[in-house]
This record gives structure tokens, C-alpha cells and sequence, in this order.
């Protein structure tokens, strides 16, 4: 392979709105079937997941609905169903399918339900951080330290146990804190929703609001970072 | 809508199941069994699959296959370590292992083929009607190079192969249909070469799987192997003798290995007994449960990691599993059941046939895509994540494991050098972070327009179809203009190979029949022919010169019929033989009688 570039921001390009149905060409006005000959429409690229889902653009959402409109969907889409239809047919069910599939993995994980709404509100936050959070730094450059040492310590001595022991320590710290930082994400999720429901278009609104997508962005990613810390060690020290 | 079949494609046994009246039945065998011993024997007479072909297991191992379903989608580097195994000889070409039968050299879809073929002859004597579409199921784990070869099989033995499923899941929606079953289940799959897990929520007709994980490479033969060796060290300790050299014998441990094993699920200890080559007599050995145990805890542990890790990937711990399923033969062993109900803290359901499960699940799932059963979904997951390599060689993954299918992951390609023009990419599938780690599925060049370095845009779509299959397609951002790819697999045969396999296949086909009727006929005028000399030997003083003369005619018109091309004629010649060899027959029959009753009075004289 040689060169490639990521692109985890949420496609941005236009495509043709889709206004009449593939096939009849009729105006489409069902949802996701035309309402004139029946036949399944594919689902465009525009709608965000939260529309795809029937949900608002909220940051606690009701599982349970998310889940069943998941089911319903499936129904609707699912290639099985489409094995007597035409190629066109199948394609779209096949693409439907696909992208139901990652709308519902992505609301159902509060986190990555989060980064996609961030993502949608204020461009990708996926950027992952390589250098430790502030208040973290001299605390994982000494993890990294001992978890050299560790490495470097054979398994038979005695200093191996006493590292050991030091490092299991460090990562129950490590895990609280994730925890912390999911505790604070959440209370950010719920103001943030409070915020949306009520809607003011007042400047002091809009500043509100860009203060806490950026405080959940700082959040998230350092949270990202903790969890990497953690499963790192835990691969190491099992 | 023509009937869709489903089929189970075994290591050890396959089956073939079609839906009626609401309910998935099993195609029953010629002699009410309903599996086909998944084994391909090369006789003299030609290609023989199932039963018969078991026969010549021990008689021409060389020239009969078995457990070809481990060779799938595989390079002989990738069995290296099992070789010495099996007695037939085994190439490769292309990546794909080539198994070696008198002058021709076979794929391992070719061979599965022929096992479909069976099947599918099976279903249209039963049915009377052509059968030509299928559901096949495969190892939840299995990779996209396995899935590929599957189909590739499908294909070759003239089915249109609508589906592959995974073989837990479709073991769950005949659980699910007969016990309508809500919550979440765990299928636990143990065969004769695979093992898989499978964890599932059942609710309102919707079969989701959670999670998956297993080995491809861990069943009821590896069991058998472990005691195989067993007997082959303690006959060479004892005798001197290296039964390795013995391909024939071989077979036979292997056979009385596996029917000891078999008979230590309902007994506590078994005596296994085997002929000796080189007048070296016989060996026996008491075998206990314990013992059949001490040998292969181990390798019943190892499927216990798989569990714990898609209850993780589920987000699940064992609490929340309401039941507990068992599919394959293999989980008939009290050792399994033991260990999956000490992990899951529950007992575990066996009360349906744990060798049909599968296939009955396979012919629902056909039923639904032939839109007989509406108000069932299975909405299935990739196994093993996706991704590509990058610099370094790290792979860089796309779509992770578990994620429900159809899947589908974007990757955006550029350039580096200015007018640089191609664009390499490498496809590969598992867990590891290094590329020499995981499984290379196959490459493809990208083609770039040559532009200043960075400004090509080619999106690369990699879909996972709802038969767990990688699908590419790749498109010009700038232009909208889309680019067909010539993938190369790493593992699988190419398509024009597979074209010509199906070509090849369909010509047999074409005097198929007739030769089946041959081989057939052949095949059973072997056997009169055998038992005829063997009647004679014991009985020859017992009948008169003319019938002695009669039966040494038949017999020559037997063997002058079998060398010629009309089974009918063979068949004619052997009813000649039949009552040429009816007196001889009869007198055998009394003297045995009159024998067994003398012995009969002798033992009970001794009773006394
Ligand atoms: N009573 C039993 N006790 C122990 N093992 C058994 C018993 N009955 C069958 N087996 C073993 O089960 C295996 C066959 O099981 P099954 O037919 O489910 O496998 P398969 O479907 O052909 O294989 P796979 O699913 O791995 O491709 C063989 O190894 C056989 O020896
Ligand atoms: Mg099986």
C-alpha cells in the first residue's frame, strides 16, 4: 500500500437531493418507499443519523426507541427481503442496510453518540491526541517509566512483584479517572440537551453552546487517551 | 418461487433440510439416515461421496478425502503443521491447496462440490423436482477467503448459493422457531473441526448476534488425533512397530479412535481393539472416561477463551445469558457440557438433535429469502475485523469486529509523488495490530489519474454483504466516475478458474446420471462378486460340480458385463449370479445354523 489519508469526517460533499422516485419518477413523498409504486428509495446521504433513527438531536436518548425503530427499519431494508427483486432494488436495500447498521452502532454508544453529534455540530473530533492531557503529563510519564522497567525487570526477581503491585495500583487509578471524565461528560451531555431544548438564538446562547462542544471535545478526547493508557496496560500486565 | 435448499457443510458430516407446511424437514438417505459422511472416495470405478465412500477410507486412504471443509480458503503453509495426518497427497497452486487423487489434482471447492452434489441429488430424488438454488452455512469464524471458497463449492456443483449463514445462527432460528424462545441465548457449536460461539438477543422475531468468536480449527478431530497417537506410541513401544508407515492402518486407529471416544459419552470405559499389519496380531487397550478426559481437557478448554471473549464484546457477563444452546456432535461429550455449564452457571439445552440443528436452521433461513417466512430476521455479524494496510506495516482497521452486516466503510486514497498513477491497496482481516499478523484476504491496484501529487481523490467503499463477503468499489471523487477492480485473492481461486471448474463440472454433469448408474452398479457387483468367493471358499464341498460350474460362468459374465458401459446389463448379469449362487446359498445358511445350534448345545452342555 502506499499512501492513504483518513476520512472519519462525516461526508460533507452534496449529492443531488433526491426528489423523485428511481424508478416512477413520481415525487417521492413516503419516507423511504414511494408512495406511487411502492418501490424502496435509497436513503440519502444527507440525513444524519438521528433523523434516519426519528430521534432529536439529543445526547440522551431513549434506547429502547432507538432500538425499535432499528428493528422496524431492518425490516424495511434488509437484503433477505429483497431476493425476488430487481438488481436496483437489491443495491438499495444492500446500502440502506449498511448504513442503518452504522447509524444505529453509532447513537447506541453514548461516546460515539457524542463525537458524531460534535462531529455534526462542529466538524470531526476523531483527531486523536498523542501528547497526555495536562493534568495527566507527570503522571504517565511515570507510568511509562515503570511500565519500562517492568518490561525490562525478569520474571523470576523480586522487584518484578513489588512493579507489579505498583503498576496494577496506578491502573485502578487510571480506570477511575476514565471514570471521572465519563461521570463529567455526562453532566455536559445534559446540559447541552437543556440548552438545545430551549432553543434561544440569543448570542449568549450560541457562546454557551460553543463553550460546552468545546469543553466535550477536550473531554472526549482525553477521555479516548486514558482509555488507550489503561488497555495498554492491562494487555501488559494482564 | 423455486425451493430453495439448506444445505449444512460439514467437516465431518453435511445434510441437506427444505421447508413445509411452516416447518424445516431433513432430506432422509436411501437408507433413512440423513447424513452424508463428508468423504470422497477415488475408486477405480470413479468418484464415489458419503457412505460408500467411507468404506474405502481404510482400503484406499491415499485416494480418500475427509475433513476437506479444513482446507477451505486455506494455503498449505497454513496446515503445515498437520500433514503428516492425512494419507492423501496435498499441493498447492495459486495459493490454494490442491489435493493430489490418481492423475488429477483437486481444489478443495471442487471436492466440497461433490459432497453438494450428493446432497442436492438427495433432495431432487426425495422431492422430485430440480434443485439448482441454496442456503449453505459455514464457522461463524470463518474468514472472507473460507466464505469465498464455500460459495465458490456452490457454485461448481451447479447451485445458485443465495446465502451463506453462519452455523450457529442458523441453529438459533430453528431453536428460536420451535421453542419461541425471547432474551438472550448463547450457541455453543462444537463439530468435528470447528468451534464456534455465538451470542444472540431474540426478541419480537428479530434474531440480532451480539457477538462471535471461535476457532476454525479446533473439533471432534482433534479429539480423535489425541488418542490416535495414544495407541500409535503404545503400539510402538510395545511391538516395535511404526504404524505410521502404514497409511491403511492408520485410518483404522484414526476410525477406532474416534468410535472409542464416541462410546466414552455413554460409557465409562470402552476396550479399543485393532489389527496389527505384519503378523504382529492385535493390539487392545482399556480406555476410561477420565482418561479419554486427561486427553483432550485441554483442548475442550481452549474453546472456553472464545466464550469469555464475546461475552466481553457483547458487553454481556454470563448473568445475562438466559440460555444455553449446544449444536455438534462434539458437545455430546460430559466433559463439554460440564465445562460450558461450570462458564455459563446454567444447564445447558440439548433437546434438539445437535447433528440436524443446522441444516433445519439453514432450510428456515431459505424459507425466508424465498419470502415464505416473513415474520423472521437474522441480523447477523462480521466475525473478524477488516482493515487494510498502511506504512509500517500496521494494519489499519475499518470495520471492527462484531459490527452487524451489511457493513460498509469509506477510505478516502491519495498521492504522494506528482503523476504518480496507481495506487496499491492490501486487504486484510483479523485482530493484530501487525500486518504479518493478521490474514491477507487479497490486493488490488488502485488507478490513479496522474495529477500534481494530492490532488487524486479516489473513494474506496468496502462493503461486507449479508454473507459476511468483502464486496470493493472504488470512485473518482473529482470526476464521479466509478472504477471496477480486479481483486486478487490471497487464498481463493481465481474466476476464471472457478469458470472453469463450473465448465467442467457441468460436462460431467451432462453424463452424470448414466455414470452414477454405472458407478453404482459397479460398485455393488464388486461386493456379490466378493461375497460370492468368499461363499465359496467356505461352501464349495458342499454343492455339486454343475452348480460350481454354473456360478464360475455368472461370475465371467459378471466381470465381462462390469467392464463394459451399460449398468443395466451389469445389473442383468448380477440377477444371473444370484440365482446361480441361490443353492450354494442355502446350504451355507443351514450349515451355519446347524453350527451355531451345535455350539449353542455345546455352551450350554459347558454351562452346566
Ligand atoms: N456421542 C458422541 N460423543 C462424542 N463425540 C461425538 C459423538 N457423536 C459425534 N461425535 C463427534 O462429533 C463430530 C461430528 O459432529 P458434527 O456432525 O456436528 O460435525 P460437522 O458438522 O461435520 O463439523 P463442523 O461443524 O465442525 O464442520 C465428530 O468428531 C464425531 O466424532
Ligand atoms: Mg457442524
Amino acid at each position: 500500500m502506499d499512501h492513504h489519508t483518513h476520512s472519519t469526517a462525516a461526508p460533507r460533499e452534496l449529492q443531488m437531493a433526491r426528489s423523485m422516485c428511481w424508478h416512477c419518477q413520481s415525487e417521492v413523498a413516503g419516507e423511504y418507499f414511494c408512495d406511487r409504486c411502492v418501490k424502496v428509495q435509497p436513503v440519502s446521504k444527507e440525513v444524519d443519523y438521528f433523523t434516519c433513527m426519528s430521534l432529536p438531536r439529543r445526547l440522551t436518548i431513549d434506547q429502547r426507541q432507538l432500538e425499535t425503530k432499528f428493528y422496524e427499519l431492518s425490516r424495511a431494508f434488509h437484503p433477505d427481503f429483497y431476493q425476488n427483486k430487481s438488481t436496483a432494488e437489491q443495491t438499495i436495500s444492500l446500502g440502506n442496510s449498511a448504513l442503518l447498521n452504522t447509524a444505529y452502532r453509532t447513537l447506541r454508544d453514548p461516546i460515539e453518540r457524542a463525537e458524531y453529534l460534535i462531529g455534526l455540530e462542529a466538524g470531526s473530533v476523531k483527531e486523536i491526541r498523542n501528547s497526555p492531557p495536562a493534568d495527566l503529563f507527570e503522571e504517565i510519564l511515570e507510568l511509562q517509566d515503570t511500565l519500562n522497567e517492568y518490561r525490562a525487570t525478569d520474571c523470576t526477581s523480586e522487584t518484578k512483584s513489588t512493579v507489579l503491585a505498583k503498576l496494577q495500583a496506578e491502573r485502578e487509578l487510571l480506570e477511575q479517572r476514565q471514570r471521572d471524565m465519563e461521570a463529567a461528560l455526562q453532566q455536559l451531555f445534559i446540559q447541552w440537551d437543556r440548552l438545545q431544548d430551549r432553543a434561544e438564538a440569543t448570542d449568549q446562547a450560541r457562546a454557551e453552546r460553543s463553550r460546552i462542544l468545546k469543553q466535550m471535545r477536550e473531554n472526549l478526547s482525553n477521555r479516548t487517551y486514558v482509555k488507550n493508557i489503561v488497555s495498554d496496560l492491562a494487555s501488559t500486565i494482564g | 418461487m423455486v425451493r430453495i435448499v439448506g444445505i449444512d457443510l460439514g467437516t465431518t458430516n453435511s445434510l441437506v433440510a427444505y421447508m413445509a407446511d411452516g416447518h424445516p424437514h431433513i432430506v432422509p438417505g436411501r437408507n433413512e439416515r440423513t447424513m452424508v459422511p463428508s468423504v470422497v472416495a477415488m475408486t477405480d470405478n470413479g468418484l464415489i461421496v458419503g457412505d460408500p465412500a467411507r468404506e474405502h477410507l481404510t482400503r484406499s486412504p491415499e485416494r480418500t478425502v475427509y475433513s476437506v471443509k479444513r482446507f477451505m480458503g486455506k494455503g498449505l503453509e497454513d496446515v503445515q503443521s498437520e500433514l503428516a495426518y492425512f494419507p492423501y497427497q496435498l499441493t498447492e497452486q495459486g495459493g490454494v491447496i490442491r489435493i493430489k487423487l490418481g492423475e488429477k489434482t483437486y481444489s478443495p471447492p471442487q471436492i466440497s462440490a461433490m459432497i453438494l452434489k450428493e446432497l442436492k441429488q438427495r433432495a431432487e430424488a426425495h422431492l422430485g423436482e430440480s434443485i439448482t438454488r441454496a442456503v449453505i452455512t459455514v464457522p461463524a469464524y470463518f474468514n472472507d477467503s473460507q466464505r469465498q471458497a464455500t460459495k465458490d463449492a456452490g457454485m461448481i456443483a451447479g447451485l445458485d448459493v443465495l446465502r451463506i449463514i453462519n452455523e450457529p445462527t442458523a441453529a438459533s432460528l430453528a431453536y428460536g422457531l420451535q421453542r419461541k424462545t425471547q432474551g438472550t441465548i448463547t450457541v455453543y457449536d462444537l463439530g468435528g473441526g470447528t468451534f464456534d460461539i455465538s451470542i444472540l438477543k431474540l426478541k419480537n422475531g428479530i434474531f440480532e448476534v451480539l457477538a462471535t468468536n471461535g476457532d476454525t480449527h479446533l473439533g471432534g478431530d482433534d479429539f480423535d488425533r489425541q488418542i490416535a497417537d495414544l495407541f500409535v506410541r503404545e503400539i510402538l513401544e510395545q511391538q516395535g512397530l511404526d504404524l505410521t508407515a502404514y497409511p491403511d492402518h492408520m485410518q483404522a486407529v484414526r476410525l477406532e479412535a474416534e468410535r472409542t471416544k464416541i462410546r466414552l459419552s455413554d460409557e465409562l470405559k470402552i476396550t479399543a481393539t485393532l489389527d496389527l499389519p505384519e503378523g504382529k496380531g492385535r493390539y487392545s487397550r482399556e480406555l476410561t472416561r477420565d482418561q479419554l478426559e486427561s486427553l483432550t481437557r485441554k483442548l475442550i478448554e481452549r474453546t472456553l477463551e472464545p466464550c469469555r471473549l464475546a461475552l466481553k464484546d457483547a458487553a454481556l457477563t454470563s448473568n445475562d445469558i438466559d440460555e444455553v444452546v449446544l449444536v455438534g456432535g462434539s458437545t455430546r461429550m460430559p466433559l463439554v457440557r460440564q465445562l460450558v455449564q461450570a462458564l455459563f452457571g446454567k444447564e445447558p439445552h440439548c433437546e434438539l438433535n445437535p447433528d440436524e440443528v443446522v441444516a433445519l436452521g439453514a432450510a428456515v433461513q431459505a424459507d425466508i429469502l424465498s419470502g415464505g417466512t416473513t415474520d423472521l430476521l437474522l441480523l447477523d455479524v462480521t466475525p473478524l475485523s477488516l482493515g487494510i494496510e498502511t506504512m509500517g506495516g500496521v494494519m489499519s482497521s475499518l470495520i471492527r469486529r462484531n459490527t452487524t452486516i451489511p457493513a460498509s466503510a469509506k477510505e478516502m486514497f491519495t498521492t504522494y509523488v506528482d503523476g504518480q498513477t496507481g495506487v496499491d491497496i492490501h486487504i486484510l482481516q483479523g485482530e493484530r495490530e501487525l500486518v504479518k499478523d493478521n490474514r491477507s484476504l487479497a490486493r488490488f491496484r488502485l488507478k490513479v489519474p496522474p495529477l500534481p501529487a494530492g490532488v487524486p481523490r479516489i473513494e474506496v467503499t468496502f462493503l461486507i454483504d449479508a454473507n459476511g463477503i468483502l464486496n470493493v468499489s472504488a470512485r473518482d471523487v473529482r470526476t464521479g466516475d466509478t472504477q471496477s477492480l480486479a481483486v486478487k485473492p490471497s487464498y481463493g481461486l481465481k474466476d476464471d478458474e472457478v469458470e472453469r471448474m463450473i465448465g467442467e463440472s457441468y460436462k460431467f454433469a451432462a453424463d452424470d446420471l448414466k455414470a452414477r448408474q454405472l458407478i453404482e452398479a459397479r460398485t455393488e457387483a464388486d461386493a456379490i462378486l466378493m461375497a460370492t468367493e468368499k461363499a465359496l471358499k467356505q461352501g464349495a464341498h458342499l454343492v455339486g460340480e454343475e452348480d460350481l460350474s454354473s456360478i464360475r460362468t455368472t461370475i465371467t459374465a459378471v466381470e465381462a458385463a462390469k467392464s463394459g458401459e451399460d449398468h443395466k446389463a451389469i445389473r442383468a448379469k448380477m440377477a444371473d449370479l444370484e440365482k446361480a449362487t441361490h443353492h450354494l446359498a442355502e446350504v451355507l445358511m443351514d450349515n451355519s445354523l446347524k453350527e451355531a445350534l451345535e455350539n449353542k448345545k455345546l455352551s450350554e452342555f459347558s454351562d452346566v
